[in-house]
């Protein structure tokens, strides 16, 4: 029986197990030599990967609040939050506290609205130590695209005046709390047309955030570094 | 042996992977929101497709035919993450677009069809010159179909490429309020797709028409 040619490369017929053990050391090769370059980029990359995660840290917390506003190590003034349910938060985060000149300026924290028309909508808000905000930023959401994301200064065709900016130095001071809503739900947040339930979800999630922060902003400027704040037990 | 000239026309318009071959689908629906984004996506994979061939063609007197596909794969796989690794670090902004498209490059058939049909028969040079050419036929198609859905869902033109180029600005021609959704959404790059394919079909009959007498040269199976 005339067997067919395995291949005009491959070598001369020899024993089964010599051409397993032949290919199964050239394949390892291979492995070694693409892992090794990979380990490489990665090595060359990896400053560079740092640098731009801490930046887009940095830039966020810049949309919220102005760079000179503050002048303590924001990223290092940190505290533990665990997930508040008040806050829409599932796992610890982190929360930042803006100093001047050692006087409590702002905290900067996340919080979510798990209600958006796509699933969960990530926020970072800044608030003032005298209770109003001073800007609301949304982090991530998975609205649609030309429809709700406009609650994403990025992506809303507003740009001297994005949705997102009726939120800037606003409190309940100047819009109480019952009337911190959408125009649609009797409140005095304007909302687009025809897509209400993404602004809905953003505005209700600030106006929890902002409740649950106000009577603890003294507490939460009061922790050392790096502590885990507890809630209260009633 | 193809000619230089040939690869080229075969990868920009004979056996185009989107047009002709239809290759690739998952990308070419999901990414080509933009002109930015398409084409962006595209010289990235035109940029892999040129390296794996490049690296295949050097390597193939090394590369044993039974394990050809495993080592294929294993080139492929690893330049994608280099890619990956190198948008992250230097063009972050497009790198949290285009997200989860860059590593399924690997996924993409035709960077694995090129290989096997192409870099494994070929000189090294004709075999990074086809690889490229086609990822660039690739992008030129996505090109259009990210022109033409951004233009009819948002009415903008290069919106997002000042991720790339800094102090460029985005073309608004329509109305601030203009949107025709389902041009943004997969649909809309469905039925693009079908008119860009009808189009080309369209072209070549009437090339054909125009000579019947030539035979048609033997397309090459990929």
């Amino acid at each position: 029986m005339s067997q067919e040619p395995i291949h005009p490369a491959a070598p001369p017929p020899a024993s089964i197990l010599r051409i397993s053990t032949r290919t199964a050391f050239i394949l390892a090769l291979f492995c070694i030599a693409f892992t090794a370059i990979m380990a490489a980029t990665y090595q060359a990359t990896k400053p560079a990967l740092e640098a731009s995660a801490r930046m887009e840290k940095l830039a966020l917390i810049n949309a919220v609040i102005p760079r000179d506003a503050y002048d303590n190590e924001l990223l290092q003034d940190a505290i533990t939050l665990p997930p508040v349910p008040a806050l829409g938060l599932t796992e610890p985060t982190l929360l930042y506290r803006a100093r001047k000149d050692g006087a409590p300026v702002a905290l900067v924290f996340e919080a979510a609205a798990p209600d958006g028309y796509s699933g969960r909508i990530g926020l970072l808000l800044a608030v003032k130590t005298d209770g109003t905000l001073a800007a609301v930023r949304v982090t991530e959401h998975k609205e649609t695209p030309g429809l709700g994301d406009y609650i994403d200064p990025k992506k809303d065709r507003n740009k001297a005046h994005p949705w997102i900016s009726q939120f800037n130095d606003v409190g309940f001071a100047q819009i109480p709390a019952e009337d911190f809503k959408v125009r649609k739900d009797g409140g005095r947040i304007d909302q687009m047309a025809g897509a209400t339930i993404s602004p809905r979800a953003v505005t209700n999630a600030t106006r929890r955030a902002l409740e649950w922060v106000q009577p603890r902003t003294q507490t939460l400027f009061g922790l050392s570094d790096n502590a885990t704040y507890q809630e209260a037990r009633p | 042996m193809s000619t230089f000239r040939e690869i080229t026309h075969n990868g920009l318009w004979k056996q185009n992977s989107i047009l002709a071959q239809v290759l690739g689908l998952c990308p070419t629906l999901a990414v080509t929101s933009t002109f930015t984004n398409s084409v962006s996506l595209g010289l990235a994979t035109a940029v892999v497709m040129a390296l794996s061939n490049l690296s295949v063609s050097a390597l193939r007197a090394f590369i044993p035919y039974e394990i050809r596909i495993p080592v294929f794969i294993l080139v492929i796989a690893s330049l994608v993450t280099i890619v990956d690794l190198a948008f992250d670090a230097w063009l972050h902004d497009l790198y949290l677009i285009l997200g989860i498209f860059i590593p399924l490059i690997v996924t993409n058939c035709i960077v694995l069809a090129r290989v096997e049909a192409f870099a494994a028969k070929n000189p090294v040079w004709h075999s990074a010159w086809d690889g490229f050419m086609t990822g660039f036929g690739l992008t030129c198609v996505l090109a259009v179909l990210g022109a033409a859905r951004e233009f009819i869902g948002q009415g903008t033109l290069f919106s997002g490429i000042d991720l790339i180029i800094p102090g460029t600005h985005v073309i608004q021609v329509l109305p601030e309020n203009y949107g025709f959704l389902i041009a943004i959404l997969p649909p809309g790059a469905f039925i693009m797709l079908g008119m860009l394919i009808a189009v080309r079909n369209w072209i070549d009959a009437r090339a054909r028409a125009r000579q019947p007498q030539v035979p048609m040269p033997q397309v090459q199976p990929a």
